[in-house]
């Protein structure tokens, strides 16, 4: 063997730009994102882009998104789940039950004990992969269309909601419980700017030890400073957003009724910022999650496999049936730890929990590039479509557009949205 | 026929398979040995489709019995069939178009790192050596299998069998779907597989290739057997007289 290997097969003149190997949908989305928030600082006098509202609209977001996760995969798969909203409302009445009735008086435990909170999210987490599981049981194994099981259950699990809870407002929820919902949990700054360096760190490294991996096969990898350049980029999003977060201060007299309950005087001058919300932490954590199954697990390998060609996914050994199963007991999983979110943020169990975030969550997977075709769509990109859409509506109800005006544009957004992802399929004459 | 050469490599006896009152494989029996290329003929609807799929795993048997070298085997799934060294290549090309070539080579069979997750920085390796062998010319390991060409798909498919050291192979139409280029592509692949030592069943309706590429033909009709001839003893005519009138040839029917 000579030294002269031949050379790398990657066209060997490429723009600056090309070098940094971006994807251009997720490009796309961010530039749409950005666009609209611009302009909706621009109409509310710089109100939208301050981080009081940033903050505001993150935790917004976090049910919605949560979900919309798992919609890639059922869409993927080529289902619908139009159930989410109710399954969301069971597990939602049942985690309210479980700590209201359950643990304090049949239990003993009392109100506000530690065990509490992980008592209710367990039983919920369990009642939603089980209602996920048997829906997925009945579109894998019977053969119904998922359009038809999970049009029954939204109205069967809509109403057992009602059931559980004999259609009563159920709170104020426990107290641990209720750090999920957003402003009642956050971080704190210190602990927010930890949060944010580890992510970094982790990140960088995902990216060097992929590097790595393509070197050490003799692929052809990204010049060192386009790596460089890319790493930065990620780097200082995360730094960003965790500034904007911790510059979002707590109002003074909340921090001095929060000094009075403890019994103290809040010092002259004493500030304190929110930081992270918990409850962006933990839909950051199933973005993580559910990436690495997507993309580093046989079992998103076998999803995204399926959804592309059934017959293909079979014909390889795969148990497509089971398979159905999984992927509709991920979403049940799902609709539950939403659930603790949404029902935490408002700090107690209401009988139209989820309402229509069925239409929300499969909007924002499709606005987030997941094709109904089947086999095509990101977990990252659901995220995106489900803050692009909260976007929009807060924006516009921030600058005073009436609320029928707003689902208008909504739904418009959402059609123009698939719209243009078509025509931008074509163009590519590609399916990507 | 009844030379012993050696075992058969596979040995379908009395295979029986019926859709609701149709019997789209009624008692048929044929043979595979090592180095052999047989040809099942037919028209549509004769059954040969059908009598591949209960041998890949595809289609469960009604009855009959399936020998792999000598020794009776139970084939009820594709995972089955892959265990006992029989990959099939599909004349619908069983690829997933929204993965890539090694996600499709490896599909079903993916390659892990200690941690459990997909190590396609190995999968792709090892796709690019054995693709260096079977088509120099593949270049697109990593865009979706949909922006291939026929051709190119078609050596993903075959990569596939070969990789995994597959013993039986089924190929059903395998150039139903390329230009000319690619069929003699595929034809030099069967030569070579041959000399291997592999056996394999070739579906096809073109009579000049079979003709060219198999030892032997067997042909159906009506989901029954004709007859299995050796290709050299009868003409073209004599095989198109089998599939169309399923008489055997006058010199041989005896």
């Amino acid at each position: 063997m000579t030294d002269t290997a031949p050379p790398p097969a990657v066209p060997a003149k490429r723009s600056l730009f090309a070098q940094l190997e971006l994807d251009n949908r997720l490009l796309g989305m961010i530039g749409a994102f950005v666009l609209v928030a611009i302009m909706f600082n621009i109409l509310t006098d710089g109100r939208f882009l301050t981080p009081r509202n940033i903050f505001n609209l993150t935790i917004q977001t976090v049910s919605v998104a949560i979900m919309a996760t798992g919609m890639v995969f059922i869409i993927v798969s080529r289902h619908i789940d139009l159930s989410v909203g109710s399954v969301l409302a069971t597990t939602s009445a049942v985690m309210a039950m479980v700590q209201t009735v359950v643990t304090p008086d049949w239990l003993g435990l009392g109100l506000n004990h530690p065990a509490t909170a992980p008592i209710a999210i367990l039983a919920g987490l369990a009642v939603g992969v089980a209602i996920g599981a048997f829906h997925g049981w009945m579109v894998g194994y019977l053969g119904i269309p998922a359009f038809i099981v999970t049009l029954g259950g939204l109205l069967v699990w809509r109403n057992v909601a009602w059931y559980v809870t004999r259609g009563q407002t159920i709170g104020p929820l426990d107290e641990t419980f209720q750090l999920f919902g957003g402003i009642n949990g956050t971080l704190g700054e210190t602990a927010s700017w930890i949060i944010g360096a580890l992510a970094a760190v982790a990140a960088v490294a995902a990216l060097l030890n992929d590097r790595r991996r393509k070197q050490a096969h003799d692929f052809p990898v990204k010049p060192l400073w386009a790596e460089a350049t890319v790493a930065v980029i990620v780097v200082g999003a995360i730094m960003g957003f965790i500034a904007v977060l911790n510059s979002y201060e707590i109002p003074t007299r909340r921090l001095a009724r929060m000094f009075e309950a403890r019994g103290e005087t809040m010092p002259e001058g004493y500030t304190a910022a929110y930081g992270l919300p918990i409850s962006v932490l933990l839909l950051i954590a199933v973005a993580v999650v559910m990436t690495v199954i997507a993309r580093r697990t046989r079992l998103g390998r076998y999803i995204y496999a399926n959804g592309g060609n059934p017959d293909a996914a079979l014909l390889a050994g795969i148990n497509t049936r089971f398979l159905t199963v999984k992927v509709f007991a991920i979403m049940g999983f799902l609709c539950a730890l939403s659930a603790v979110v949404a029902s935490a943020r408002q700090t107690f169990h209401s009988n139209d929990i989820g309402t229509l975030d069925e239409l929300r969550v499969i909007a924002a997977a499709v606005i987030g590039g997941t094709a109904l075709s089947g086999g095509i769509g990101t977990i990252h990109g659901a995220i995106l479509g489900a803050l692009i859409m909260q976007s929009l509506q807060s924006g516009m109800a921030m600058v005073g557009v009436d609320t029928p005006f707003q689902n208008i544009v909504v739904g418009a957004v959402l059609v123009l949205a698939v719209l243009i992802d078509t025509i931008y399929r074509k163009r590519l004459g590609v399916r990507t | 026929m009844t030379e012993t050469r050696t075992t058969p490599l596979v040995e379908l006896r009395h295979m029986k398979k019926a859709f609701g009152g149709i019997h789209a494989v009624d008692d048929v029996s044929i043979d595979l040995y090592p180095g052999e290329v047989v040809g099942v003929l037919g028209h549509n609807g004769a059954g040969k489709s059908v009598l591949m799929k209960l041998l890949s795993g595809a289609e469960r048997r009604d009855g009959g019995q399936i020998f792999i070298d000598g020794r009776e085997v139970d084939i009820n799934t594709p995972r089955d069939a892959r265990d006992l060294g029989i990959e099939t290549i599909y004349q619908t090309l069983a690829l997933a178009d929204n993965l890539d070539a090694a996600a499709n080579l490896f599909l079903g069979r993916e390659l892990v790192t200690a941690t459990g997750m997909l190590d396609d920085a190995r999968m792709e390796a090892e796709t690019r050596k054995i693709m260096a062998r079977l088509n120099p010319n593949f270049r697109r390991y990593t865009t979706p299998v949909a922006g291939l060409s026929g051709g190119q798909r078609q050596s993903v498919a075959i990569a596939r069998a070969v990789y995994f050291n597959a013993r039986i192979l089924i190929m059903d139409e395998p150039t139903a779907a390329l230009g000319v280029q690619e069929t003699r592509m595929v034809a030099e692949l069967i030569v070579e597989l041959k000399r291997q030592g592999l056996g394999i069943f070739l579906i096809d309706h073109d009579i000049h290739a079979v003709k060219q590429l198999c030892d032997r033909a067997s042909v159906m009709k009506n989901g029954r057997l004709v007859g299995t001839v050796k290709v050299d003893e009868v003409t073209e005519d004599d095989l198109l007289g089998m599939i169309i009138l399923g008489k055997m040839p006058e010199h041989l029917a005896a």
